[in-house]
């Protein structure tokens, strides 16, 4: 765009934005003697003016170029080394030294939304599903292994595959009437069944609690080691000094395996002809089902090892919280889970994390800010959006290749339906 | 004899798309289906490959092992049953190399070897035996296609003339008894029609039966050994390339009534 033509966008921008800020900001009504007084405000009108100015001329200047940023060869060359090096760090997060409590239970939180993450890609991000009511499978798998353990008495290491199996057939219970609709009505109907878990969660007070949720689910022991200060717990048979941390560092761990196992299933079923299909059903269904591929039993198998995984990770929540109620099942948790797979980039391991560490960590890190937090949180996911519309890593990488493997731009590669 | 149709009607609604359509397609030979837009030849497709269900009629395929019925079978028994197709507007994983593409066709056969998918996660099968017989297989069809050398790209980002190839040779890595191609010239430049045409009667060559949808009357009459003639979802004509190019009934098709819009 020409300059002239830019400057007079600019000031048409600055025109509407002096209409809409003399009054909510110029005008200002104060507690006077005898009544209300009005103060004018202007010098913040001006700023606010020159900002949207500047910001107009800023947007049609730079709106000739692309906007994508790519990503440098070195860091490029670098990112290889990242991964195992991240990997590493994570591992030896409870040992650094500036490391306490606090930090350790955000690491926690941050894994599980990781691993709830890495289980919703398969089903949007490989499968092409959009699922709004994965915090659903994640609300069977904490009340199954509540129940469970409550009930029965069970271990922890019982319940997790029960819990596992149990949000899997949920997933299948979900994805048969589902299986025809795509895209909005899929969507919907998704978001509809987390609410009904929810609203079934709440009321059926005799086997639930109710509102007031579960509370004292037994916490897992390590080989039968309960972290506890009498004999027999897990600081007495290594001789340690009793210290709760212990416990935090254990499901530290407990997560982060949970989450690693999620993720090295997804790799590797990635490479397997299951995986293929799922791509290949989010690219084109009709294709699929042409070359004879079952595309209701992909679509259900999508679903239920999402939610198998979401399972786990809903047992996990269980035991760590030693309490649940179905206040921690609401659709923002859905909305959050999925705005980690769509800002990572759908169907990148990579990106989830990463977007989970941003979107978790980032509002911890915010905290101080009070209700201030939400807004850089949405500005910094539109920007992210408007910068990399793909995701944090848009690219999709071959799942097998005759030479190189080369990634794949994210403008060919479909987003599903 | 390959595929048996016999009285095949397709009604959608009101409209018959095709009325009590008979023909068959024998057995290594390439059987052309033709006629003006609207007649009826996609809808015909569309029955053979289990998109629509007949509204009347039968469609036998006389496999290796033995005939099945195919306005029985669901949508994806059709291809497993050795039906193949390709679509007139092209339907390529465009996200997905082109060898990935290929090895989708072949998931069947995979599947099977990875123990359904949990013997393959703990590395414990006979898979990667498989994956390998897989490739093979593709880069047999990317050399008789010329596709060899962009085997990695996206199938999005080959060439309208290369998306073709590479759905027939998707079509081929299913392993067919018959291949059904919906306008497999169409937007292609004469060089590329020739190619194809000789595509064609290679994989004629190797055993497998060809059904075409094709407007291309040049390619039609160099390769077909038989072509099916509709109009207005009615079976005008059947017969070797010249005779049905003769048939004053077919001429009065191409030449007469006014084009309507494909049923499909």
């Amino acid at each position: 765009m020409k300059p002239a033509a830019a400057l007079r966008d600019a000031a048409l921008a600055a025109l509407v934005a002096f209409g809409l800020f003399a009054p909510l900001v110029g005008l200002r009504t104060e507690v006077a003697e005898g009544g209300l007084a009005l103060r004018g405000r202007w010098d913040d009108v001006a700023w606010l003016c020159l900002l949207a100015f500047l910001g107009r001329f800023a947007l049609m200047a730079l709106a000739g170029r692309r906007l994508h940023v790519s990503v440098p060869a070195w860091l490029h060359r670098a990112s290889r080394y990242a991964v195992p090096c991240c990997l590493g760090l994570v591992v030896v997060l409870p040992w650094l030294p500036f490391v306490e409590r606090y930090e350790l239970d955000l690491g926690i939180l941050v894994l599980t939304y990781v691993m709830l993450g890495w289980g919703l890609n398969i089903v949007v991000g490989l499968a092409g599903l959009l699922d709004l009511g994965y915090v659903a499978f994640y609300a069977v798998g904490a009340y199954s292994y509540a129940l469970l353990s409550l009930s029965f008495g069970l271990s922890f290491w019982v319940c997790l595959p029960l819990a596992g199996i149990l949000a899997a057939f949920a997933g299948v219970l979900l994805g048969f009437p589902v299986l025809r609709l795509r895209g909005d009505y899929l969507a919907i109907v998704t978001l509809a069944f987390g609410e009904i878990i929810r609203v079934v969660l709440t009321n059926w007070v005799s086997l639930t609690g109710g509102p007031n949720g579960l509370s004292g689910i037994p916490r897992p022991g390590l080989f039968g080691l309960a972290f506890t200060s009498e004999e027999g717990g897990f600081a007495d048979f290594f001789g340690l000094e009793y210290d709760p941390v212990h416990r935090v560092i254990f499901l530290y761990y407990l997560i982060l395996g949970l989450a690693l196992l999620t993720n090295w299933v997804t790799l590797r079923l990635r490479r397997q002809p299951l995986g293929r299909a799922w791509e290949a059903l989010r690219e084109d269904e009709i294709a699929c089902r042409a070359l004879g591929i079952n595309v209701t039993v992909t679509k259900l198998t999508a679903f239920a090892i999402g939610a198998m995984f979401a399972g786990f990770a809903g047992s996990f929540f269980a035991t760590r919280q030693a309490f649940i109620s179905p206040e921690s099942f609401t659709f923002i948790e859905s909305a959050i889970i999925l705005a980690i797979v769509v800002l990572g980039g759908m169907g990148s391991q990579l990106g989830v994390a990463i977007a989970a560490l941003l979107l978790i960590g980032g509002t911890e890190l915010f905290r101080d800010l009070a209700e201030w937090r939400m807004l850089i949180f949405g500005a910094a996911m539109v920007v992210i959006m408007v910068v990399r519309p793909r995701g944090l890593v848009g690219t999709r990488t071959p799942s097998i290749a005759l030479g190189e493997r080369r990634a794949i731009g994210g403008n060919y590669v479909s987003e599903g339906h | 004899m390959i595929l048996d149709v016999e009285n095949l009607t397709m009604r959608f609604g009101g409209l018959t798309a095709v009325h009590a359509v008979s023909f068959q397609a024998r057995r290594g030979e390439i059987t052309a289906l033709i006629g003006p837009n609207g007649a009826g030849k996609t809808t015909v497709f569309n029955c053979i490959t289990g998109f629509y269900r007949p509204s009347e009629g039968r469609l036998t395929l006389h496999a290796a092992q033995g005939p099945v019925a195919l306005q029985k079978l669901p949508g994806h028994r059709i291809a497993r049953a050795g039906v193949a197709r390709s679509f007139q507007n092209i339907r390529l994983f465009p996200g997905m190399t082109v060898l990935e593409n290929l090895l989708v066709a072949q998931h069947n056969r995979l599947m099977a070897a990875t123990g359904w998918g949990i013997g393959a996660v703990l590395g414990l099968s006979r898979y990667p035996a498989a994956e390998a017989a897989a490739v093979q297989l593709a880069r047999h069809w990317l050399e008789a296609t010329q596709l060899l050398a962009r085997a990695d790209d996206p199938a999005g980002a080959l060439p309208y003339g290369a998306q073709r190839r590479l759905e027939i040779a998707r079509a081929m890595c299913t392993e067919p008894a018959l291949l059904c191609l919906d306008e497999p010239a169409a937007g292609l430049n004469p060089r590329e029609s020739d190619e194809l045409a000789a595509l064609l009667l290679r994989i004629r060559a190797q055993g497998t039966s060809i059904l075409l949808i094709e407007h291309d009357m040049g390619v039609v009459m160099r390769i077909s050994d038989r072509v099916v003639v509709l109009d207005h979802g009615r079976k005008i004509a059947d017969g070797p390339p010249a005779e049905v190019r003769a048939d004053p009934k077919v001429i009065a098709a191409y030449l007469g009534d006014g084009d309507e819009d494909e049923a499909a």
